[in-house]
């Protein structure tokens, strides 16, 4: 009897979720010929149990986020180390089963549950492309057995053809002559190379969706913006949807169409790339676009920067806007509920009670 | 003319087990700080900057050698110093804080020991001083004295850095050496101790090397800036000097790596190709198989020699050839003086008209 009435507290919950949002996705983007957006995440959460039962704490990784990519679109989620952007994409990609929320791929709900079949069907229009080229490559296989391996597994092209798609592949990520590449190990190749080779492996599953997780933040500077234009071009060629999830501002504002800045699990704001980083609206994002180097805005005047305080605890977050706590306009009203989104410019929103 | 705080006079350092199979990384480097001075270095991995930091700071160690040249600190060659002496003037007088703090740390003694340990080891005996000096330093870098009885696994990475950083400045040292001490942290947290350096130089007055690849950050911070390619300076400049107007082709392709914050999108290209290998370097410069504007049967043939190129300013580069500039402009040993001026005075705008 009690279950019964927790699963209909539950159920009528998330009925209210999917309404509540439904007024903000027409506002949201402009949605081109009627196509249904790549991929559209309404309300999706995500939290983790950790210590022991008794001590069990709930992290809470990720709070009722929307978020809706277009077909070839470059959509940045920018924030800081915890901030739940890697969640984001992982649970996107299916690694890890979100809590609560629904995703929508291709205009079809994603099920909370999936047969082996259907994870599959789902994993090959969404590929990951991860942060750490040095362990993301199986070091046992050559870089030709782990790019083959997703040709095999979603069963892109009849096996007579893998060879030439391998070599078309490396020629793609400019690995190039491919021979040259193809029986090596990871161990083998420089970073920038491997991380290509992770770029190759994705796009075997020809994806409608790629999620990249700071694709770049462990290349030196001479190789970050060869992979930036690398996937930029790639994303043009194939007019794929790109995620790039990552903590520098300047690489965003680089590749992006839109950013979304996530705090503490929350999406705080929404935009068009250039909106978003000319005229921050959210105080964290402002601290973000603050703390970024930029010579230019240096030389004029001489800037104190002031941060205050530390990201949250994600097991036990503040009331309201969670960045509240360290946000020099806070007001009274910040710590009683999390704001409402509202609407700050063409397509740029801001979660924050100061619009 | 005072003497600098840190003068390395073509310094040459390689890497190897004996005299003849050594690989020079860092080929016949000249580099100046003043009292006070912020020096930024920058260049990609491999480059030697940091090879070049180690060796000044006298903290080479084999198969490390240095092959020639002098690092003077405060007028004292440092080479010639015994390793008891050396020991002695680190922390004391040199500090450097490294890019992984984990690695500097013991993971398996608290905070409070390591301070301990670090002051002992320059006649501090007494537990109580040694105390009462990390809170001080705590206080300094923004840190909650508890954190003293922490283990460094226990803190977060910018935390932990800023425990070294209280560590390294404990004895008010007068040259910092700062190795990429923010490129693992968020950009949040590399902007507050980035910060907090700068509050406790103008405080204490050390002289700052400041090693990173991110350029955009060291043009801000810095008050000159040498940029290193192969082992060899390539470029120095001013830092507003450097931003505004960059010269060597390496430095303006180093710049064009980072993307701008917030401008009208637009594709830029970067650097192409990879530093050549320093055990096989061609003739000529080093640059010259990457570089957008070679000069054929020049730049692969003759090494460019060092010029003086305006104001403070010297370039390695045959676009920057005697013919363009004849003699060289200045003395830049004078010039590197501006960064000697207290920086409370004026601060920015006293640099910007000194450069303007």
């Amino acid at each position: 009897m009690a279950w019964n009435l927790l699963l209909r507290a539950v159920w009528r919950e998330r009925c209210r979720r999917v309404v509540s949002t439904q007024p903000g996705a027409s506002a949201r983007h402009i949605v081109e010929g009627g196509a249904p957006p790549v991929l559209e995440v309404s309300g999706l959460t995500k939290t983790y149990t950790i210590g022991r039962f008794g001590k069990a704490q709930v992290v809470r990784a990720l709070t009722d986020v929307d978020l809706t990519i277009q077909k070839g679109e470059v959509l940045g989620l920018v924030g800081e180390s915890g901030s739940g952007k890697t969640t984001f994409a992982r649970t996107v990609a299916l690694l890890e089963r979100p809590t609560a929320g629904h995703i929508r791929l291709l205009g079809q709900a994603v099920p909370p549950r999936l047969t082996q079949k259907r994870l599959r069907e789902h994993r090959s229009h969404v590929q990951m492309i991860f942060q750490d080229p040095y362990t993301s490559l199986d070091p046992l296989h050559t870089v030709r057995y782990s790019v083959s391996r997703p040709l095999r597994t979603f069963k892109v092209v009849p096996k007579n053809a893998e060879g030439a798609t391998v070599d078309k592949l490396f020629t793609q990520v400019g690995l190039v002559p491919p021979q040259d590449f193809l029986r090596r190990y990871p161990y083998q190749l420089s970073g920038g190379q491997r991380q290509r080779v992770g770029v190759a492996r994705a796009l075997a599953a020809r994806p409608e969706l790629l999620l990249a997780d700071e694709p770049t933040s462990m290349l030196d500077v001479s190789i970050r913006l060869s992979i930036m234009n690398l996937l930029l071009d790639l994303q043009k060629a194939e007019s794929l949807s790109l995620l790039f999830v990552t903590h520098d501002l300047a690489g965003a504002s680089y590749m992006s169409d839109r950013v979304a800045i996530m705090y503490a699990g929350h999406l705080v704001e929404l935009g068009p790339s250039e909106s978003v980083m000319g005229g921050p609206r959210h105080p964290y994002t402002q601290l973000l676009r603050g703390a970024a180097p930029d010579p230019a805005s240096h030389f004029g005047a001489s800037k104190r920067f002031e941060a205050r305080g530390d990201p949250p605890d994600l097991t036990s977050l503040p009331s309201g806007c969670p960045f509240a706590p360290r946000c020099p306009s806070a007001r009274r009203e910040c710590s009683d509920s999390l704001p409402e989104w509202r609407q700050v410019g063409p397509g740029h929103r801001v979660r924050c009670v100061l619009y | 003319m005072l003497v600098p705080l840190l003068e390395v006079r073509d310094l040459r350092v390689g890497y190897g087990w004996d005299e003849v199979n050594v690989t020079e990384i860092v080929r016949g480097v000249n580099l100046r700080v003043g009292a006070g001075e912020v020096v930024g270095l920058a260049g990609e991995s491999g480059c030697g900057k940091s090879t070049l930091a180690f060796a000044a700071a006298g903290l080479l160690e084999a198969p490390g050698r240095i092959m020639s040249g002098e690092v003077l600190y405060e007028g004292t060659n440092l080479m010639g110093l015994s390793r008891d002496k050396l020991r002695a003037l680190h922390l004391a007088e040199i500090s450097m804080v490294f890019q992984a703090s984990m690695n500097v740390l013991n993971p398996v003694a608290r905070i409070r020991q390591q301070f301990r340990d670090a002051m002992r080891a320059h006649g501090i005996n007494s537990a109580d001083e040694s105390l009462a000096r990390a809170r001080e330093m705590f206080e300094r870098v923004q840190l909650p004295a508890r954190f003293l009885d922490a283990y460094p696994h226990q803190l977060s990475g910018g935390m932990r850095q800023r425990a070294v950083i209280a560590m390294a400045l404990a004895l008010r040292p007068k040259l910092l050496f700062l190795d990429e001490p923010t490129t693992a942290l968020d950009v949040v947290v590399q902007r507050s101790i980035v910060q907090m350096l700068s509050d406790l130089r103008e405080d204490f007055g050390f002289g700052v090397v400041f090693i990173t690849h991110d350029l955009s950050l060291l043009v801000e911070i810095a008050d000159r800036v040498l940029i290193m390619y192969a082992g060899k300076i390539v470029e120095e400049a001013p830092a507003r000097g450097l931003y505004e107007s960059p010269q060597h082709p390496y430095t303006r392709a180093l710049m064009s790596a980072f993307p701008p914050v917030g401008a009208v999108r637009t594709r830029l290209e970067g650097l192409s190709g990879q530093p050549p290998d320093l055990r096989q370097l061609p003739a000529g410069c080093a640059f010259a198989a990457r570089c957008p504007k070679v000069i054929a049967g020049t730049c692969d043939a003759i090494a460019p020699p060092e010029v003086s190129s305006g104001e403070g300013r010297r370039v390695a580069c045959h676009l920057y050839g005697h013919a363009a500039f004849g003699a060289p402009q200045g003395d830049r040993l004078e010039r590197s003086g501006d960064g000697l001026e207290p920086p409370a005075e004026g601060g920015l705008e006293g640099k910007v008209s000194a450069g303007g």
